[in-house]
């Protein structure tokens, strides 16, 4: 394993909640109730408090003139490397709780196994991370049944998010050369091997939410390799807005 | 019950707020009593949730990690305050949707201050400095009001406004030391924001229609003027200490009271503003109205699911 894979490895992990918990934010302040905006704001700050501890430890390991706001801010969209779903729009509260529970359902299987990890700075982040994700899951989860299996509206509308985003769910299986190489010494862990029991967990909550599987066998990829949708430019623009528009600032 | 009855009543009840006793739900009060909570605890936590909107403005949008997660934990600050003081305003007999509905239809107010847009990185500095510091001293003497489930929902509130400030005040601090570009985007919020912070004290003794009823129910301790002398007399320094300049030519320390005189606000603007003039007034309220229709049918699945599961529960149970 060299260098830049690790490197490229922990992005591949701490992209995701970054773009995730910064999907998140846009939202505090018009949810649904009081209650969820709550409840998403504090997914975000979670999601947030994780993305500081990866930067940080990427900072610290490679460039020690580099802070971990170069790293969320500074980059170019092909540089960055989270999966294509975490970054797909808030159209409305549906995709918020589908991408959600998509992505959950994931993560913390990849905490799991990644407290395992020989990299003693990775392994501790994820036992942190369980305890918030095991809570993230739950509420998404929850809500996918209240939705799901809600009225007649809701059922339509959290299934239309469920047939969009279920395309997005294959690339969070795929491993990048990076994967590999931290895998085969022993730091980062093999998604393969989850993916059986993701589906197998993911249908079982949709199924008691009432709701159809998806029967696509085409899916979405590119997020890992930095080739993102259209929408990563423009949720890229906000977030870097300050530190392009004043270079070497300190706030 | 006949109205000496009643005479009698209310005299147990001033009595009772003269000893400084709390008054709770289950309490006699007075009709003039419970309306006057419902609307001042309404008004607070609607210009806790408005409040909510200037800010969360600049989170997808601020500078660094640090400064992002502090704001989003500010802002659900406000979503908190926002609960529990509609909790407290429901103990009074009144549900949470109908002030929704009052603050919808723009029957019910809420502080002007957050009509006013938030156009640069250093208003959320200035919000937190100014108008959590004007809202906190607004908000301590409330910590011992007569209605017992407001006080003790103020005493909360006030714990994180003032962590609130203190993260305002730094941020602004931050910007004054930093470039002469983050200097003027500093000067040039403070210029925004202090004349409206000076009007969220309300208005002049004077013109304050509620201040004696008020006053003798210890929802209030000082008058307006009394609180923006204090308010005033506290900023000035905190501008001088970080080299800001306080936007009032007129502003001047007077030896004699004991504390700074200082230029004439412009009430008109004020009024216009709380008639529905400013800035963002339409910005906000429609913001709260879109968010509550486009969650209607979200919160109509959460009730529908909860009947379910209640039935299945019952229908088990037989």
């Amino acid at each position: 394993m060299k260098k830049e894979n690790l490197k490229q490895y922990i992005y591949g992990i701490a992209d995701n909640v970054l773009i995730l918990g910064q999907r998140l934010s846009e939202l505090c302040g018009h949810g649904p109730s009081l209650e969820t905006d709550i409840a998403c704001t504090n997914i975000a700050l979670d999601l947030l408090g994780q993305t500081r501890s990866y930067y940080q430890y990427v900072a610290q390991l490679f460039d020690e003139d580099k802070t971990e706001d170069d790293i969320a801010f500074l980059r170019t969209e092909r540089q960055y490397k989270n999966v294509l779903l975490v970054e797909q729009p808030n159209t409305h509260f549906g995709y918020v709780i589908v991408r959600q529970f998509f992505f959950d359902v994931f993560h913390l299987q990849l905490l799991q196994q990644l407290q395992n990890s020989t990299d003693e700075t990775l392994s501790a982040i994820a036992k942190k991370a369980i305890k918030e994700v095991s809570y993230h899951k739950r509420f998404s989860s929850d809500w996918i049944k209240r939705l799901g299996d809600g009225t007649e509206e809701s059922h339509q509308k959290v299934q239309e998010a469920v047939n969009d985003l279920w395309r997005f769910t294959d690339e969070l299986f795929h491993m990048t050369e990076d994967d590999i190489a931290t895998l085969e010494s022993g730091v980062g862990i093999d998604v393969r091997v989850l993916k059986d029991k993701y589906y197998q967990q993911v249908k079982e909550i949709l199924q008691e939410a009432t709701l159809d599987i998806p029967e696509t066998s085409w899916f979405q990829k590119g997020g890992k390799q930095g080739i993102h949708s259209e929408h990563m430019g423009y949720l890229l623009s906000d977030l870097q807005y300050m530190q392009r528009t004043y270079p070497d600032m300190k706030w | 019950m006949s109205e000496k009855e009643v005479k009698n009543l209310e005299e147990i009840f001033e009595q009772r707020i003269a000893r400084d006793e709390k008054i709770e739900p289950k309490d006699w009060m007075p009709e003039k009593y419970r309306k006057t909570h419902i609307r001042q605890i309404s008004q607070h936590a609607h210009s806790e949730i408005v409040g909510m909107l200037p800010e969360g403005n600049w989170i997808t949008r601020a500078p660094s990690l640090r400064r992002k997660v502090a704001l989003l934990a500010k802002v659900q600050d406000e979503a908190g305050h926002g609960l529990y003081l509609y909790s407290a305003c429901e103990t009074l007999g009144v549900s949470r949707d109908e002030l929704y509905e009052q603050l919808h239809s723009g029957k019910a107010k809420y502080s002007s201050i957050f009509n006013y847009p938030t156009i640069t990185w250093a208003d959320i500095g200035a919000i937190g400095w100014l108008v959590d510091g004007a809202a906190i001293i607004n908000q301590v003497p409330l910590c011992s009001t007569s209605y017992g489930p407001y006080a003790r929902a103020m005493i909360r509130v006030c714990k994180e406004e003032s962590f609130h400030q203190r993260q305002g005040f730094e941020i602004m601090m931050t910007l004054a030391k930093g470039t002469p570009e983050q200097k003027a985007m500093a000067q040039d919020a403070l210029n925004r924001w202090w004349w409206p912070s000076l009007m969220m004290l309300g208005p002049t003794d004077a013109e304050s229609v509620h201040t004696a009823q008020s006053m003798k129910w210890k929802l209030k301790r000082k008058t307006n003027d009394e609180l923006r002398q204090q308010f005033i007399d506290q900023t000035v320094p905190q501008a001088e200490l970080i080299g800001l300049t306080i936007p009032d030519e007129d502003l001047k320390w007077n030896e004699e009271k004991g504390g700074y005189d200082f230029g004439e606000i412009d009430w008109d603007e004020f009024w216009q503003v709380v008639k529905g003039h400013g800035p963002c007034n339409k910005e906000r309220l429609s913001a709260r109205v879109n968010a509550w229709e486009k969650g209607e049918w979200v919160r109509d699945a959460a009730m529908a699911y909860a009947k379910k599961q209640e039935d299945k529960k019952l229908r088990e149970a037989i």
